[in-house]
This record gives structure tokens, sequence and C-alpha cells, in this order.
């Protein structure tokens, strides 16, 4: 990239000022108050590092769980600071010399990954499930990530009570990521979200305690693939660079509405080409496709959702989701609203395929953690479907649906870290019969979480899906609608099949048992069902808050 | 004053839930605490009555409004009461005649142990019925059809540990529910069609509306009071729902509850106006209904049975004269207050009888009782008297006036209707008179039963035969006192119109028909069961004879092409449900299940053939992109 071309990129965005080649480079004015929450997060996150090298071994679990909860808690504060300071409203700017958007969807969208990184959090501390080995509690990690399993090496770990507390300060890296991923204001800084959540995520997949080896080939998959869409990603943003002369989103924008008629001389002879335009945009569009596990680009999420540590799992399918459909979101309302009549029939075909396929493949699914990994595909087609409608109920309809699937997400794979039996836990569905003739409440409060993923009435799924398919047909998307609908049918009886198993058949004689788990989990999963139960029974507040953040500033 | 209109429906339903909820510490007060919120309500009533009088004839409706019940955009509905002449007529009829029957009911329940929960549907029963005559639009007043319904179902089951009277309540109910229906659908319509169903906005919409949206509601209509007021095709139920106590038969199913669709129809007025069609159909439902309740009490022993033909019989008058429009509202509505009259009246003294006769109901086990119950015969007989029209006393004036209004409407309609309901006045003098004679007339004809217990015939206690004897007032003067100077149609006019019609004879001539037709009816009664010796097991008796006994074949009719029908319809549904629509279903969940199975075969867990798609879907999506630029 040429000195003039890093250059524009600063300068594009807000107020243009033309600097010549050879002028005083000024130092960039950064804007910390507004960019407060991720700061918080990536601070913490080097303390962390900071505690796994200098805190004794015995201090570091509860240190690490402190700073972490206290990092997401502050930082949510910011966020509620900022949005009650104005900056969802009337206030929103670009901060950081064009690199972020402080806007209502921002604001938002970070607010709904920190609460929800809170909750996972918990599930991440959670010590009480395994049985404690060699007097030393043990959570879902492994003691010493670097171990072959089954080695002398991690015998000694764990007799020597390890464990990788380092996964705290990986988790901040990753929601800190996860915080500048639907906030970024230019296409490189896009990038560099993408793969400062994804890279501790990787991490965060090999570390299972039990079936480490599944663990480490899910984090070799989603390693390779991701590398994989990455490069689609990158290369998308070298062509639009090459259209536009610029990485601003503003910029972007302005050359595809043709308000800019200067050309750089430097790339005189591809700005404005079209080809370069809609090939750059589909491959941005698939990198962003790929993370929210949108069929054909959903084949990593079965895997690794079932090989990932299941506290992993939940953060991953929530927060992960919330970050790249806020991408999405901006990338397809800020950069590229000129084009939404050229990419709408690819998204339609998107969309449908992700919901149908989520849902038909859901059908034959034996593992609890992979039909809900089919589940979600099916639920970014649903958001799809609202990311299409193309108007600001979509928008807020869009937002409403993140905040209330994550949470139903979050919940309902901290239930699945219960229900185990002698080999950890126990996800294959047959294990599952019965279960609510031996532990009612909590067969009770997972077919509270698949009633709402189904969609069911006074469930917030069903007030989000209303959201979204009423947005969707208004935008005139009604045939997206009717696939919809019949998806949700479809994905019904799977979610049916569940319950039905749960409290209609006989419970086999060697059948998981139901831990108890600390107060920890059980926050995790008592704010699950308080959400889908306030948001199914009471959804107009939240609805309006979501309405009222979802306009992007540019 | 509009204020009080709720505590006509606050009293009783407060004794019903008193009576209901209170429990058995209740039980020996009960029935006081019953018939003194019946007696409320009454006093309630009479207190708005004479307020009303004080007012011009055509400022005396009242409306109160309580709340809004369901404000929804475009669909409001209140609970909201309108007492205007017609609304009052029902009030004092039902809770006048309401308070004799809980004052009867106490001597004639006194040996029953469930009498406090008799009583609290009694005040179920009259707090549902008012709701049904003052509501001020028809959803209010479904909640009070339904109300009945439900009061009439488990007061007609109220000895359900006999399984004839379980089953009768279920018929009832089931027989109800087709009516129900009807009323629903009614209402439905005119949400669709006047966008409102309140009673004012509703009528004056009726003037832009098309004939045939009105006579479908109209007929809906009907199909409602069929119902409600055990008419033909809906009778079937009248009679099986005598095997409730006979209170309830007096109140429910003689004076008030089954006067309902003659209500609905009066009230719905000017929308039956507007739709001729649905008025011939009204029309010939009464007609028919007049003939065959007549035909049909002619023919059974059962006391009870027989006087519940005669108000099938006599409510087809109400509604024939409902159906007749202008001409005959007030006088269908004249006739169901002297009905209610003479037949609670008729009914009461039945149920004296029953009393005194160890609760046999067979007629042929009576005679001569005259001797034994000389309060009953005199009561009974005075109904009798008003029934068949005598004369002066009520039914005379009734019955003649609808006779009349028969006549007037003209044309050929005109003649043959005349000619039914005289036709019909002679059956009612037949029939009425055969009961009377099997009673309380010729030797005595009891035995002893199974056990050997003889009954000992005996006059019923004070609480029982002064309700009988105030009916029996009003069966003698109630006519004559709404005749002189046309006091009730000038009452009622305002409210339903009046028309006289063109009548092709003479009101002397219809008058003296009447006089004859009567006259023939008695002396062939008496020739079959004065003149000789009555035995005491039924002949077989002619083919009508027997048809009639099994109620002209009612219930062979309705088993044979409803319940077949149904059974087989049913059996026909479960066939196209089985084969065609699971097969649909289960094609489809199994192609799912099949499509799926072959989908998930794509997921091998290599992640090259994952990044294959991942190229190929990417590949697409550009492709795609592009394709759309170019097209």
């Amino acid at each position: 990239m040429s000195a003039t071309a890093v250059h524009s990129l600063w300068t594009r965005a807000g107020e243009v000022t033309t600097a010549a080649p050879g002028d005083k480079f000024t130092a960039p004015t950064i804007e910390y108050a507004q960019l407060a929450p991720v700061l918080i997060v990536v601070g913490v996150a080097v303390l962390g590092i900071l505690v796994e090298a200098f805190v004794p071994r015995r201090a570091r679990y509860t240190t690490q769980v402190f700073l972490t909860v206290v990092a997401l808690a502050a930082a949510f504060a910011a966020v509620v600071g900022l949005a009650a300071g104005g900056y969802a409203g009337e206030k929103a700017q670009i901060a950081a010399m064009g690199a972020v958007a402080v806007d209502g969807p921002t604001l938002f969208l970070q607010g709904t990954i920190l609460l929800v990184s809170m909750v996972s959090v918990f599930t991440f501390a959670e010590r009480r499930l395994d049985p404690a080995a060699h007097g030393n509690r043990v959570d879902s990690f492994a003691a010493q990530a670097g171990a072959v399993p089954g080695s002398d090496s991690e015998k000694a770990a764990v007799k020597a009570g390890f464990t990788t507390t380092e996964v705290f300060p990986l988790v901040l890296f990753s929601v800190a990521g996860m915080l500048v991923f639907p906030a970024a204001n230019d296409l490189l800084t896009l990038f560099i979200a993408l793969e400062v959540f994804s890279l501790p995520l990787y991490l965060l997949c090999a570390v299972a305690r039990r079936k480490r080896l599944m663990s480490q080939e899910a984090a070799v998959k989603y390693f390779l693939l991701g590398a994989f869409s990455s490069a689609f990603l990158l290369f998308g943003i070298a062509l639009l660079y090459g259209y536009a002369g610029t990485v601003s989103y503003a910029g972007i924008a302005n050359v595809v509405d043709g308000t800019v008629q200067e050309i750089d001389p430097a790339l005189a002879s591809t700005m404005g080409n079209d080809a370069l335009l809609l090939i750059g945009a589909a491959m941005i569009l698939m990198g962003l496709l790929f993370k929210v596990g949108a069929v054909p680009f959903h084949m990593w999420t079965p895997d690794v959702y079932q090989g990932a540590p299941t506290p992993v799992t939940g953060f991953m399918a929530a927060a992960t989701k919330v970050a790249a459909f806020g991408a999405l979101l901006r990338l397809l309302y800020v950069v590229l609203p000129g084009l939404t009549w050229d990419l709408r029939p690819v998204m339609w075909g998107v969309a449908i395929v992700t919901m149908l396929g989520g849902a038909i493949v859901a059908i034959t699914q034996t593992d609890i953690k992979r039909l809900l990994a089919y589940s979600s595909i099916a639920h970014a087609g649903f958001i799809l479907a609202g990311v299409i409608a193309a108007s600001p109920e979509g928008v807020s309809s869009v937002l409403f649906y993140l905040g209330v699937y994550s949470f139903v997400t979050v919940g309902a794979f901290a239930v699945v870290t219960l229900v185990r039996d002698a080999g950890g836990e126990a996800t294959h569905l047959s294990k599952w019969a019965g279960l609510g003739r031996r532990s009612p409440l909590t067969a009770a409060v997972f077919a509270v979480f698949l009633l709402s993923f189904a969609g069911i009435p006074l469930t917030s799924g069903f007030s989000g899906k209303f959201a979204v398919f009423k947005a969707a047909a208004d935008g005139g998307a009604g045939g997206l609608v009717v696939v919809g609908v019949i998806s949700s049918a479809i994905a019904a009886f799977f979610y049916l099949r569940v319950i039905v198993l749960m409290f209609f058949s006989e419970p086999k004689a060697d059948g998981p048992t139901v831990a108890v788990p600390s107060p920890l989990t059980m926050t995790t999963i008592a704010v699950g069902v308080a959400v889908t139960l306030v948001l199914g029974l009471a959804p107009q507040y939240f609805l309006d808050l979501a309405s009222q953040a979802g306009v992007f500033v540019r | 004053m509009e204020n009080l209109i709720a505590l006509l429906v606050a009293a009783p339903l407060l004794g019903a839930a008193v009576l209901l909820c209170g429990g058995r510490r209740l039980d020996r007060a009960g029935h006081w605490i019953g018939t003194l919120f019946a007696a409320a309500s009454f006093v309630v009533g009479v207190v708005l009555f004479v307020d009303m009088l004080g007012r011009g004839a055509d400022d005396r409706t009242l409306h109160q409004k309580l709340f809004s019940w369901i404000p929804v955009e475009g669909f409001q509905a209140d609970v909201a009461f309108q007492l205007d002449q017609l609304s009052m007529t029902f009030v004092l009829l039902i809770t006048g005649v309401g308070t004799l029957i809980h004052i009867y009911s106490i001597g004639y329940m006194e040996h029953d142990e469930r009498r406090r929960r008799f009583f609290g549907y009694l005040n179920l029963f009259l707090a549902a019925m008012l709701i049904l005559v003052i509501a001020d639009n028809y959803l209010l007043l479904y909640v009070g059809w339904e109300g009945v319904g439900l009061a009439s179902y488990l007061l007609i089951g109220f000895w359900q540990h006999k399984p004839s009277a379980a089953t009768a309540a279920k018929k009832a109910f089931l027989v109800n529910r087709v009516g129900d229906m009807g009323l629903s659908i009614a209402i439905m319509l005119m949400f669709t069609t006047f966008g409102t169903f309140a009673f004012g906005p509703a009528f004056e919409a009726t003037g832009d509306t098309s004939e045939g949206k009105l006579t479908a509601i109209g007929l809906m209509l009907l199909l409602a009071a069929c119902g409600k007021s055990a008419q033909v095709p809906l009778q079937s139920w009248l009679g099986d729902a005598m095997e409730g106590p006979t209170p309830v038969s007096a109140l429910i199913h003689a004076a008030t509850m089954v006067t309902a669709g003659v209500y609905l129809i009066v009230r719905s007025g000017a929308i039956f106006n507007a739709a001729p069609d649905a008025q011939l159909v009204v029309v010939i439902v009464g007609a028919v209904t007049l003939l065959f309740g007549a035909i049909v009490g002619c023919a059974k022993d059962d006391i009870k049975k027989a006087l519940a033909g005669s108000t099938m019989s006599q409510i087809g008058y109400m509604i024939l004269a409902a159906g007749l429009g202008p001409i005959g509202y007030v006088f269908a509505i004249m006739h169901l207050v002297t009905h209610g009259f003479f037949k609670a009246g008729l009914f009461l003294g039945a149920g004296s009888v029953m009393h005194g006769m160890n609760d046999e109901v067979d007629m042929r086990k009576y005679g001569g009782l005259r001797k034994f119950m000389p309060v009953t015969f005199v009561t009974f007989g005075l109904g009798y008297l008003a029934i068949i029209g005598f004369p002066g006393l009520s039914g005379f004036f009734s019955k003649d006036m609808i006779i009349e209004a028969a006549f007037a409407k003209g044309g050929t309609e005109g003649w043959i209707l005349g000619c039914v309901t005289l036709l019909g006045a002679a059956i009612t003098a037949f029939y009425m008179t055969r009961v009377m004679l099997l009673t309380f007339f010729g030797e005595k004809r009891w035995q002893p039963d199974a056990e050997g217990h003889e009954p000992h015939p005996h006059e019923s206690p004070k609480s029982m035969t002064i309700p009988m004897i105030v009916l029996a007032f009003g069966s003698v003067f109630a006519g004559g006192f709404f005749s002189i100077g046309d006091r009730f149609m000038h009452w009622l006019e305002p409210v339903t119109g009046h028309d006289h019609g063109h009548a092709p004879v003479s009101a002397t001539t219809v008058t003296a028909a009447t006089m004859v037709v009567l006259v023939i009816g008695v002396a062939i009664a008496w020739t079959m069961y004065g003149r000789k010796p009555v035995p005491v097991v039924a002949p077989r008796g002619s083919l009508l004879t027997r048809a009639a006994r099994r109620d002209l074949l009612q219930d062979d009719f309705n088993h044979v092409v409803l319940v077949r029908g149904g059974e087989h319809l049913t059996r026909s549904l479960v066939y196209v449900d089985h084969t065609l629509v699971d097969g649909v279903v289960n094609g489809t969940a199994a192609s799912m299940g099949g499509l799926s199975g072959r989908l998930r075969k794509l997921q091998n867990g290599y992640a090259r053939s994952y990044a294959v798609s991942m190229f190929g879907g990417a590949a697409v999506l550009i492709a795609a992109t592009l394709l759309m630029r170019a097209v």
C-alpha cells in the first residue's frame, strides 16, 4: 500500500483534509471516552497476562475471574454511560480518526456482547461440575493446554492442580475484538477486529479438559477454515480499495454513490470499476457470512460447536454471532446501500438455503451440541431475513433478535454442561431420555429454551422472530418470510422432539446425572430464563430501545 | 336512576356467588338467601318500572355503561345495559315469576339435601337471564344467552344421580349449541356488515345494508331462537328437559328462558323488517312448531311432558307472531307474558300434584284429585281456562290477538296462517282438557307401587300454594288488563312499532271462530276422556298417536339423519385424515428426514471438503452478484 493510500486512509473520514505527501505527520486524535469500553477490556486483558506471569498459581483463578468480571462490568457501565450521554442518538460520531463509529447500533451491540460475555464467563469459571481431581477443583479446561492428551506430563499437571487460567484473558481479548467488529468504520479496522476476536477463539476451542482430541481437531478445523475465509475477506478489501481508493466506509460509499469525482492518480486505471466493487463486496460478504455461520459457509459450525469446551461453545455461538451480524449490518447499510439491489438476490438465496439447510439437517442429529449448532445455522438464516429488509425496522429487529438469541443460547449450552455421566457431558440425545422425570427443573428450563428457539409465543424467541419477519415482509421480502415460517415449522420438530424425549420417554437405567452447579452457572441459566420470559411477555420496552438504537452514523 | 340497572343483575349474581361458594355452613339458610336476592332484584325492577312510567313514552329508555369490555380499534364492545319498555317487561316477568318460583321451591325442595346448590343455580339463572334482556349489544346478550344455557344444563341435570336426568341435560346442552352457533355467526356477520354489535347503531345501519346480508343475519338469529326456544327443528331437547325439578320446568322451560328466542327476534325487529324472506321462514317455523307441539301434547301421558308439548306450541304462536313483523311484535310479547303466568302456574300445579302423589307423573294413574287438592285444582283450573282461551281470561285476549294478526297478514299467507292458528287453538283446547280430565276428574286410578306404598294425595304446603294463587291471579286478569284500551300496545309500541295490517275478516268473526274451535276441542276431549273411564294402561292408539308419543319421531329422525349421518361423516373424515392428510404429513416428514439424512453426509468431517464448499459458495456468490448486474 502506497504512502498516499495509507494517508488517505486516515483522512477520508469525517471532514476530508487533502494533505499532500511530505506534510508533517500529525498525531491522530483519539476520543478515549468514546472508546472506553474497548480500552477497558483490552487493558484488563493485558493485565490478565501479567497476572499469569506474576501472581502465584493458587491465587490466579480468583484473581482472573474477579478481574474479568470487573472489566466486563466496567465496560458495560461505560457503554451505558455513552448511551445515556446521547452517543446512541444525536451525538453519534466517528471516533479515532475515522476508524470506529460510536452510534446506536454500536452501543446496543457492545452492550449485548458485554452482558452475554459476562454470563458466559460465569460458565467458564464453573468448578463444581466435575469431581475434584487430587483434591483440586477442576473446570472445563485442560490442566495444561500444551500437554499431549493422556501423556505423563498431562497427568503430572493434573496432579499438580494446574488449571488453564489463561482462558480469562483470552476471552477478554476476544471480547475486545468483538466490541470493535460491529463498530469498525473502515475495512482494515474490520479485518483487525476480526482477527483479534478469532485467534483467541481458536485457542479456546482447543483446551477442553475432556475429549481433548476432538477439541483440538475442532480448533484446527476452525483455524484452517477461518484463515481461509479471512483470506477471502482480505482479498475483498483489496479489491474494494482498488475500486474506491480508500478503505473508509464513508469514502467507499461516496464512490458507490458517485458523489466523489476526484480520482487518485495512482489508482486511476481501477477506480470506479464496478467489477472490482461487486467481486470485492461479494468476497467481504463471504467472510462475514462465514462468521455468522450461513450456508454454504457453515460447515465448520457443527464440528467446532461439538468439539469445543461447552462454555466456549456457548460464548462463541452467542457473542460471535452478535458481533458478526453487527458488522454485516454496518457494511450493508453504510458502505453498500447503493448496492442493495445488486446484492439482494444473492442475500435472498443465502438466507433461504441457510434457513432450510439448518432446519433440515438438524432433524437427523443425535448429539445435543450438534443439534444446537444446526439450530444456530437456521437462526442465522432468520436473522439474515431481517438484514435483507433494508429498512430501519430491519436493523432494529435484527438488534433485538441478536439480544434475544444470544442469552437463550448461552443459557442452553449452560444446561448442556450440567447433564453428565462418567465420561463428562452426556451430549448424545439418547442419554437425555426421561430427563424430565429425573430432574424436572433442569428439563423444564431446557424446555423453555427450546420453546424459545422454536419461536413459541410468550417466549422471547417469538417476539424476535415476529419482529424480524415483520420487518422482512414490510421490506418486500414476503417470500423469505414464507420460507422462514416453513423452516420454523421444520425446526419446531426437532426442538419438540427433545422435549418429548425428556418428558415422555422412560429414563434409562445408566442415564446421566444432573450436576448441581455453583451459583455462577445458576446465574447464567437464570438470566437466560429471565430474558426469555421477560422479552416474551413484555418485549415492548426492548423493542423501543432497539428501534432507537437502529440508526447508523456515516 | 340508570345506576340502578346493574343492581338488577348484581343481586342474583351475588346470591349465586354466596350460595355456591359458601359451602355447607349455608345449608340451613341457603333457600332464604336465594329467595331474598331474587326478591331484591324484583324490588329494583319495580322501582325502575315506576320511574319509567313517570317519564314520557319517548323518553323511557335508560342506558348504563359499566366499562369497556374489549376496546380494540374498530372492535368496541362495552358492558353496557339498556332498559327500555321491552326489557322492562322481561325484567318484571323474570324477577316476578322468578321470585314466586323461589318461594315455591322452598317447599318443593324441602327434602333435597342439595337445596342450597339448587337455589344458587336458580340465582345464577336469574342473573344470566337479566343480562340477556338488558344488554345493549349482541355480544353481551350472548354472554347472558350462554349463561342461561349453562344454568339450564345444571338445573335439568340437578338430579344427576338419575342417568335419564344426566342424559337430558347433555341433550339440552348439545342441541342448544347448534342454536348458539347460529347466534355467534349472526354476531360475526353483524360485525362485518355493520361494524358494531350495539343495538342502536346496528339497527340504524340496516337501511344501508343489502337485503341478502340482512336475510343471512336474520336466518342465523332464527337458528339461535330455534335452539333456545325449542322450535322445529331444534325442539327435541325440551321434552327431556322435564327431567329437571318441576320449579325449573316452570321458570326456565316454560315462563322465561325458552322465550328468549322470541325476545331475540322482537329485539332484532329492525333487521327482520328489512328481510322479508327471513320473516317468512320465521313464520313457517312458528306455524310448524305450533302444530307439532300441540300434537305431541295430545298423546303424552306424562303430565310434565304434555305441558312441555304445550309450551313448545305456545312459543310457536309467539314466534309466528314475531315473524309477522310490526303486526305481531306486540302480541308476541303480550302472549309471552300471559303465557309466563298461566304456564308457570300450570307447571307449579303439576309439581304440586306430583308432590302429593309420590312423584308419580303418569296422568293415567291420577284421577279425581280435585277432592284431595282443592287449591291446586282451582289454580290449575284457572290456568287451564286461561290457556285454552276461555273468554275473559288472559289467554283469550293474547291468543285471539295473534290469530287476528295472522289473518291480518293478508293474502293467501294470511289465510293459511289464520287457519293454522285456529287449528292450533282447537288442539290446545283438546289436550289441555285431556290433562284436566285425566288429573282431576273421573275415578281414582292410583295403585300401590312395587313396594306396597299407596300414595296419599294431599294438598301442598303454603309456600307452594301461595305462588300458585298469585300466578292464577295473573292468569285470570293479566290479559284483560293489558288489552283494555290497548294498554300493552301503547306501552311497547315506541320500541317495536305497530301496524294494524289489513284483516280480511272482522275481529268479531275471528273471535267467534275461535270460540267455535274451542268448544269443538273441549267437546272431543270430553267424549274421549270424560264420558268413559280411562284405562290405566295406555291403549295402542292410532299411528299418529303412537308417533306423537314418540314426539313425532323427532329422536328417530335425529338419530337416523344426524347421528348416523354424523357417524358416517366422521368415519369418512377420519379415513381422509388417516390416508390423505396423514399421508401428506408423514410423507413430508419422511421426505424431510430423507433429505436430512442425505444432506448430513455432506458434513463428512474433512476440513478439505468444507473448504471446497466454501470456495464453491464464494464462487457462486461472486458469479451471482456479477450476473445480477449484467441482467
